[in-house]
């Protein structure tokens, strides 16, 4: 499989939280390709399960979500200005003239917009500037726009997708959709490997927005444990060593208490007999990811968290190595083998 | 009196082991069924004479500390705080490293090293190590490594009138009472939750309400106690040596009103003492397992503890006592008179 | 519908504390829907039965209000909020306890600057002698709510607790105005919405419906210098696109436009930047429920002189029916 155009394509999709219809279709088409069966749930969280060779094995549950920030429509000025909040967290600092796509009736291309730098008071100057003092110019007048676009209408990032040196892509929403394409590796390694235990794949939705649908699937899957996949913070010149992790280092296995002990130790040992480079993610407390609303589904699920370093998060650039994708998708693969 | 043993234990969320296995040892005889969780819950089961009822009691056996996270050159040990602690505390306390306990120092630039501007302001956490002596990165990595647990040190000590001073207070002196509780037996199926992960976000309360179903549920918690100077009168939460401490409400839970004020005139009644939490601050695995499923009637007393979350947490032995009384007395009571819990359900 | 309102804002109601509002919810109701019934938490659940889909409606019935805290020697009481009480809306007015009592709300003299202003620089007077006095009628956590009777002019009603006894008046109506219809239809008046979708959340896992929608009120956008937000008294009701605790499903958010279309009635979409509403904790309940909300928009919410439309309230009652039935 070549990573570098999946996971292109895959970033190109929109999947903003809350209206995943798009996406969770085309994911699920990927799935079939490898599951025995594949779901869409009513929110939209796709589930490919993989039979295991033992007839009473357990059920491990791999979970990655395919849901992106974005924008929201939430006012349209009389000269067709649209002024927007926020889904997910968002850094308003980045989104002075970056280029969107407001999803309408039909897609509208605009720009985002601020008062200029010459007319700022100094003192405006020195302050980050504010979402509310944003706009998205679709060059459109309000009688047009009011055509094509409603309050509530959702926004992304115009995704142009970056091949950068040393096997490295630079794309919007690669949060999380790296995962996702691990998750394809994962069953594409799987089809070769023996694994005792039913597999199901569950690419979620909502995740951005308080891991809704992480909660909805861990309820309704229930499985016996389960594996997260997610990003976490790459290594940056002026990053805190402790929080971030190097690219092309492999993954990052979480450890504390959100995640189960003896599974954590179990993958990494398993890393180190089949030579995978790993880094130790330490996390205190609260994860904030679907590891931490998995853990407490119904009577409790063994979890464990891998992430995948990414440069930038929450930015239009987020960049990934895909030898970090693979490294994963060989981790994950080998550890459910053996389980 | 089991806290000076418990507390001495250590048992950061998310790493109760030792508590777990050290509460197992004493109550495997006093119980039907012992099990654990996924997340580490402790889950003992005391089969009553007559299981029309579940009645869930739940103390929480992890403490505030810290993990590693990363090492310094010179051989000290990055962390980060497990829970709620006050940073300003932490400059100068001692602490155990990792599953081998070994001893170090939070360390901080000494007073006359600092600059004038950094005298005024506090120490970021950031800016703090913990020193077990090494000399290099390397030494160091031998001994501890990322992730490793780390606790306070602080030995129990009784000093005052009839006070006690130690870490983990919160809630070792729950999980005494309920060993306490274990050792009579009741009209009502018993099960005995000692929970893990409180700190963190009431994590194993909620998971364990959850596999219990309970139809009635009592919280046995360290609470914080504030009648000290600086403060006023009308903050102070509860009072030290005025008795078991029960809440009306706080953050995470507005306990059920009958349930609450049954147990307070069941205390006066049996010349118990018993104070009312003034604050609605704070909150505990109640907020969880009342929400649990589709509710449980739940509510929770307390012992009061001054400079909770630290590592010179306080309470008085009369407190716990009545809180332990009281306890026994309320499910002794409910056990005689099944029929209030029906009632309380049914609000 | 005035009156209706008016009875319900009279009741007592504040979080944790549901049982007077409840009772005058069943009287309203009780020849109406012949199953009843209350759960653990207080929530009232009344059951219109059928074979077709399972439809949650939900309005939560608590209201903010303070909880005594703490009485001192000249018997004034200190006090802690229940729900968001802004110490500012609070200054001079007056509370009611369950039992009647009646207090002011006022703040230390020694106070320098307003902006200083906390609820723990505040006290309630109930007029008593001295701490004696006082005990004989408030115990430390009796709990009091805003007093602030329902006024009519033209169109607008002002009171305390139009959120949410306007979503509650909306579902009585909705259940005397019921045609017939296959689905089983779960009315449920929430208790402990403001202490963060309590009631809401163990109710949606009894029932785990197939579908929810809520009543509640959004704030609004057409007073004098107001944050920017797309919804006015008086337009219609608005179909919730989103709040701090949800993003509305769109099946559901369809199902109401589509409602709003068929009968003809004005509407509009509220994008609410704070606050989080029942539809956030029955969403994620019980393996997930597709949520959704029609909203009552409501100047000046959390203070005694809330302000809604009577005639959105009518016409949130005409969509709520077209689209459960």
């Amino acid at each position: 499989m070549e990573y570098m155009t999946v996971l292109k394509e895959l970033s190109e999709l929109t999947g903003v939280s809350g209206r995943e219809y798009g996406i969770s279709s085309y994911i699920a088409n990927i799935f079939r390709e490898y599951c025995d069966k594949v779901e869409i749930d009513k929110f939209y969280n796709v589930s490919g399960y993989k039979k295991g060779s033992d007839m009473a094995g357990k059920k491990i549950m791999i979970m990655a979500h395919h849901d992106e920030i974005g924008l929201l429509v939430k006012s349209i000025d009389e000269k067709g200005f649209i002024k927007f909040t926020n889904i997910g967290g968002i850094d308003s600092k980045i989104l002075l003239a970056q280029e969107v796509v407001v999803h309408g009736s039909k897609d509208v291309y605009g720009v985002i917009g601020a008062k200029p730098p010459h007319l700022l008071k100094p003192e405006e100057a020195k302050k980050a500037v504010k979402m509310e003092d944003l706009y998205i110019d679709t060059g459109l007048s309000n009688e047009s726009i009011s055509k094509l676009v409603s309050i509530g209408d959702v926004i992304t990032f115009k995704t142009y997708p970056f091949e950068l040196r040393r096997d490295k892509l630079s794309s919007k929403c690669l949060d999380n959709r790296a995962g996702v394409a691990v998750l394809l590796d994962i069953m594409k390694r799987l089809s070769k490997l023996n694994h005792n235990h039913d597999v199901v794949f569950v690419a979620t939705s909502q995740e951005e927005l308080g891991l809704s649908g992480a909660k909805i699937a861990a309820y309704n899957i229930n499985p016996d444990m389960a594996i997260v996949i997610d990003a976490c913070h790459g290594e940056i010149p002026d990053g805190a060593k402790d929080e971030t992790y190097a690219l092309g280092n492999g993954p990052a296995i979480a450890i504390g208490p959100n995640l189960h002990r003896l599974y954590t130790k179990k993958i990494m040992d398993v890393a180190k007999e089949e030579n995978i480079a790993y880094q130790v993610d330490v996390e205190p407390g609260n994860t904030g990811t679907e590891a931490w609303a998995t853990q407490v589904s119904r009577s409790g699920i063994p979890t464990i968290l891998i992430s995948i370093p990414l440069k930038y998060m929450h930015t239009t650039i987020e960049t990934v190595q895909i030898s970090d994708i693979k490294s994963t998708g060989k981790l994950v693969s080998r550890f459910v083998s053996e389980l | 009196m089991y806290i000076k043993e418990l507390t001495e234990l250590n048992g950061v969320s998310g790493n109760e082991d030792e508590v777990r296995e050290y509460i197992k040892k004493c109550i495997k005889e006093l119980v039907d069924e012992i099990s654990i969780d996924s997340m580490g819950n402790l889950i003992a089961f005391k089969k009553g004479k007559n299981s029309k009822y579940k009645v869930m009691l739940s103390a929480h056996m992890d403490e505030v500390g810290f993990m590693v996270t990363g090492f310094g050159e010179s051989g000290v040990v990055k962390f980060a705080t497990v829970g709620g602690i006050d940073e300003r505390i932490l400059p100068g306390k001692r602490v155990l490293v990792g599953e081998k306990n070994i001893p170090g120092v939070i360390g901080s630039k000494p007073v006359h090293m600092q600059e004038r501007e950094e005298r005024n302001v506090n120490i970021k956490l950031k800016k703090m190590y913990i020193d077990i002596g090494t000399d290099k990165r390397e030494e160091t990595e031998k001994l501890v490594s990322l992730g490793d647990y780390v606790a306070f040190y602080s030995p129990y000590t009784q000093f005052g009138e009839g006070l006690v001073k130690a870490k983990a207070l919160d809630d070792r002196v729950g999980c005494a009472i309920l060993i306490e509780a274990l050792k009579e037996r009741y009209e009502f199926d018993l099960y005995a939750c000692f929970t893990v992960q409180e700190e963190v976000g009431l994590r194993g309360s909620e998971i364990a309400a959850y596999t219990v179903n309970p139809d009635i549920a009592l919280v046995v918690e360290g609470t914080t106690c504030s009648d000290v100077p600086g403060v006023e009168k009308s903050e102070y939460s509860t009072v030290l040596g005025d008795g078991a401490a029960l809440t009306i409400m706080d953050r995470t839970s507005y306990p059920s009103k009958n349930f609450v004020n049954y147990i307070f005139e069941l205390a006066q009644k049996s010349k118990l003492s018993i104070q009312f939490k003034q604050t609605n601050s704070g909150g505990n695995d109640a907020g969880k397992i009342q929400m649990s499923r589709g509710g449980v009637v739940t509510a929770s007393i307390s012992v009061p503890c001054r400079y909770i979350h630290s590592p010179v947490s306080v309470m008085s032995e009369k407190d716990f006592n009545s809180c332990r009384d009281i306890v026994i007395a309320v499910l002794k009571d409910l056990g005689k008179n099944q029929q209030l819990i029906e009632n309380m359900k049914r609000i | 519908m005035f009156d209706l309102i008016k009875r319900l804002t009279d009741s007592f109601g504040v979080s944790g504390n549901e049982e007077g509002i409840r009772e005058t919810i069943i009287n309203e109701i009780k020849n109406d829907i012949q199953e009843i019934s209350v759960d653990t938490l207080g929530n009232l659940i009344a059951i219109k039965p059928g074979k077709g889909k399972k439809i949650m409606v939900a309005a939560h019935m608590d209201e903010i209000g303070v909880m005594a805290t703490y009485i001192d020697e000249k018997g004034f009481i200190r006090f802690a909020n229940i729900g968001g009480v802004s110490s500012f809306v609070s200054v001079g007015q007056k509370v009611r306890f369950k039992n009647g009592t009646i207090g002011a709300v006022f703040y230390e003299d020694k106070l320098e600057d307003m902006k200083n202003l906390k609820l723990s620089k505040m006290y309630i007077d109930i007029g008593a002698k001295d701490k004696n006095e006082a005990e004989k009628s408030v115990r430390i956590g009796d709990v009091a709510c805003f007093m602030g009777d329902a006024v009519r002019q033209s169109d607008m009603v002002f009171s305390k607790a139009i959120d949410d006894r306007s979503g509650c008046a909306v579902l009585i109506k909705a259940i005397k105005e019921l045609p017939q219809t296959d689905n089983e239809i779960y009315f449920v008046f929430t208790v402990q919405e403001e202490l963060g979708l309590r009631g809401a959340k163990t109710a949606a896992y009894q029932l785990k419906p197939d579908m929810a929608i809520a009543v509640d009120v959004t704030a609004t956008g057409d007073t004098p210098e107001a944050q920017l937000m797309e919804v006015k008294c008086g337009y219609g009701p608005a179909i919730k696109i989103k709040d701090r605790s949800i993003i509305c499903h769109p099946e559901v958010k369809k199902l109401l436009e589509q409602s709003a279309n068929n009968i003809n009635i004005p509407y509009q979409y509220e994008v609410l930047e704070f606050g989080g509403s029942d539809p956030g904790a029955i969403h994620i309940s019980a393996g997930g429920v597709p949520s959704g909300a029609i909203s009552i928009p409501c100047r000046y919410v959390h203070s005694p002189v809330e302000a809604a439309s009577l005639e959105d309230m009518e016409n949130a009652v005409k969509l709520l029916v077209e689209a459960i039935k």
